[in-house]
């Protein structure tokens, strides 16, 4: 037996008690979360949360483990939806006996049978050639749904009630906290067996056309079915996905499967980090807050959005998991305390940057909507009119205080990275 | 005597312009048979054309006695055949290990399996560490293969081609690039893992070329113009003309 065995057997043997304890870790945080959260607002939050987990994690078995850049993927997330609503409609009129909390599976089976049509001519290639089809399919089908009124019901889209189906251990699933559960069990399953995808021949092999599709061919694996596979099985969790949705709204409309949606999803698994099989659930909390939270406190929320994208794209294209994976090494050598003080030190600058920014964005967009008799903004708790110079100034100030507070930071904030990661000796 | 390969009339051409013409080779199987010829002879398309790559314009190859003309690259795979690359052709974001892995698993049969998971796979894990141990990048198994140093890059895209265990094995020039003490470890390598296969190579080291070849083609302008022991070859005359001596000359 040779020592790379040994060493692999251990490493397997490690790595799988981490995941162990990693799924049970989050089924217990899943169970618990309602009791901390209970609001009503943040437990339809917190089943948002899930949808997207499963929505951004099916997208990035496409962009990051098979790379293959999508951006018609709210397509199945929405006919998975729209075909789970005539379910539940179907349902509440009891011609199918299928308790409520399965529906997700009918969405699911839907995604897996149109991914598998627009698989068998969309991943032959990948590159612009698979970008290309797959946003000429997506506008397609959302065009369709404004067509087809009888089945996508146009504008108002299809509704139905959630609470008509047979019997469920005594749930009816009017209160949204069963729904959170539903969600959250679903989130729970679809993350697993993602991740358990990603360890098999078929996962693996994604990766390596990822990697070199041309090579892959010389090992013996066509690179158009490898493709195919994850394409079809990431069609089935937007589905799925599509599915819960229909659940947790009772009404799936046009919206759910438009270009909107398949540029929210791409955000979430970027800005999460497409390298990482954790980015995109991080990402899909991240974009889920921004939507719910911010846009209570903004209408410029999508902007910020869109920054934050740009941000990430040119600063960090790791995303933020990646980010926070740069500082494994740190944290391994115990010397991340090292990075506090100089973090916290440039944070307040760059919090000036950031509110120099927005609130002359707010400032600029609050004077192009209001009326001649209401001059006055409340921005950060302070009433600013906007006739007088002294806002405008102030945030300018603020912003160009920033900058140069970040910029004299800096430098500090290196010598430490490089301290706390050993640079010069150690390593 | 069996062919493993055998090549029919074979041509290739881009357009109007004939790269391989009228190519007639039979690769016996067992042998060592390495292909050399000045830069631009057509020794990289003949591979391609082998190996599935590209199409052949007319002709044909066999593999086995089996018509392989015009298949893609991983049905001539399954039916015996891999191969390296001139330019190293590796999965560069997976690990050392994950690209050897990747290697062995059509060959152990599990194919496009959705449901097993590869760490259960105590045949293809074994199969992997003995390819690593035998290619000496053992102790490198979990470094990402596009960080590797240029040799050992090179030992993986050889790694890549004999994982599978294939029966006929075509290596593009194996040592290009190498030192003196690489391109010897790399011979030896070669040596060992073409025991008892049939092997093919492209190579312009002269001294790889004699010390490993049991046979040997040369291939100018598109066309075979001797195929034979490595002592007849540097006895002919017009490979003397058409290459070698221009060789000798320079050495």
């Amino acid at each position: 037996m040779s020592t790379l065995t040994d060493l692999r057997r251990s490493m397997v043997a490690e790595a799988r008690r981490r995941q162990r304890l990693t799924w049970l870790i989050s089924a217990v945080v899943l169970v618990a979360l309602p009791w901390i959260f209970s609001s009503s607002f943040s437990i339809s939050i917190m089943t948002q949360i899930g949808i997207a987990i499963i929505f951004a994690l099916s997208y990035n078995m496409l962009l990051g483990q098979g790379g293959m850049l999508s951006f018609g993927h709210a397509a199945y997330f929405g006919l998975g939806g729209f075909l789970a609503m005539h379910a539940m409609n179907y349902i509440a009129d009891g011609a199918i006996p299928l308790p409520v909390p399965l529906l997700p599976l009918i969405g699911g089976v839907i995604g897996l049978f149109f991914g598998f049509i627009i698989g068998t001519f969309s991943t032959r290639r990948a590159g612009t050639v698979f970008a290309m089809i797959s946003l000429g399919v997506a506008e397609l089908i959302a065009a369709l749904s404004l067509i087809f009124v009888g089945f996508f019901g146009g504008e108002e889209g299809v509704s139905s009630n959630r609470t008509k189906g047979p019997d469920f251990f005594g749930f009816n699933f009017g209160p949204d906290i069963q729904v959170y559960y539903v969600a959250a069990f679903w989130a729970l399953i679809a993350a697993i067996a993602m991740f358990l995808f990603s360890r098999t021949p078929a996962g693996r092999m994604a990766n390596a056309v990822r990697d070199n599709a041309e090579r892959a061919e010389f090992i013996g694996y066509s690179q158009r079915n490898v493709r195919m596979i994850s394409f079809c099985l990431s069609g089935f969790f937007a589905g799925l996905a599509g599915g819960m949705f229909a659940i947790a709204y009772e009404i799936v409309t046009e919206e759910t499967l438009n270009m909107n949606q398949s540029g929210a999803v791409l955000l979430m698994a970027y800005i999460g980090g497409v390298g990482y099989f954790i980015g995109p659930i991080i990402g899909a909390i991240i974009m889920t807050l921004l939507r719910t939270v911010l846009s209570n406190f903004t209408e410029l929320w999508m902007l910020y959005v869109g920054l934050l994208f740009i941000a990430t794209v040119m600063f960090v294209p790791s995303g933020l998991t990646g980010l926070l994976m740069m500082h494994g090494p740190a944290w391994k050598r115990r010397s991340l305390k090292r990075l506090l003080a100089p973090y916290a030190a440039i944070s307040i600058p760059s919090l000036a940057v950031i509110m120099g920014v927005g609130g002359l964005l707010e400032l600029t967009h609050f004077a192009h909507t209001t009326s001649m008799d209401d001059r006055v903004m409340t921005l950060f708790s302070i009433p600013m009119n906007i006739d007088s110079l002294l806002p405008w100034a102030g945030l300018i100030a603020l912003f160009i205080g920033g900058v140069l507070g970040v910029r004299r930071l800096r430098p500090m904030l290196l010598d430490a990275w490089a301290d706390a990661n050993g640079a010069g000796g150690g390593d | 005597m069996e062919t493993a390969i055998r090549l029919n009339r074979l041509h290739k051409s881009f357009g109007p312009t004939p790269i391989i013409t009228d190519v007639n080779l039979d690769i016996v199987k067992g042998e060592r048979h390495a292909i050399i010829g000045p830069n631009g002879a057509g020794k990289s398309t003949l591979f391609h054309l082998i190996s599935g790559r590209y199409e052949p314009t007319s002709g044909d190859i066999e593999l086995n006695g089996e018509s392989i003309g015009g298949l893609p690259p991983y049905e001539i795979y399954r039916k015996g055949l891999s191969r390296s690359f001139q330019v190293t052709n590796i999965f560069a974001r997976m690990s050392v290990y994950e690209n050897i892995r990747c290697a062995v698993l059509w060959v152990k049969g599990y194919k496009y399996s959705f449901w097993n998971r590869v760490d259960n796979m105590e045949d293809v894990n074994e199969r992997t560490e003995e390819i690593l141990e035998r290619i000496n990048l053992a102790d490198r198994a979990f470094v990402p293969a596009g960080l590797l140093a240029y040799a050992e890059q090179r030992a993986l895209e050889i790694g890549i081609a004999i994982a599978g265990g294939n029966q006929v094995i075509i290596l593009d020039e194996p040592t290009a690039g190498m030192s003196h003490s690489e391109t010897e470890q790399v011979v030896e390598l070669i040596r060992s893992v073409s025991e008892g296969k049939t092997l093919v190579m492209v190579e312009h080291d002269m001294g790889v070329v004699f010390n490993l070849a049991d046979r040997i083609s040369v291939l100018v302008y598109g066309r075979i113009i001797a195929t034979d022991t490595p002592e007849n070859i540097r006895a002919n005359p017009a490979v003397q003309e058409a290459y070698l001596g221009v060789e000798a000359d320079h050495e």
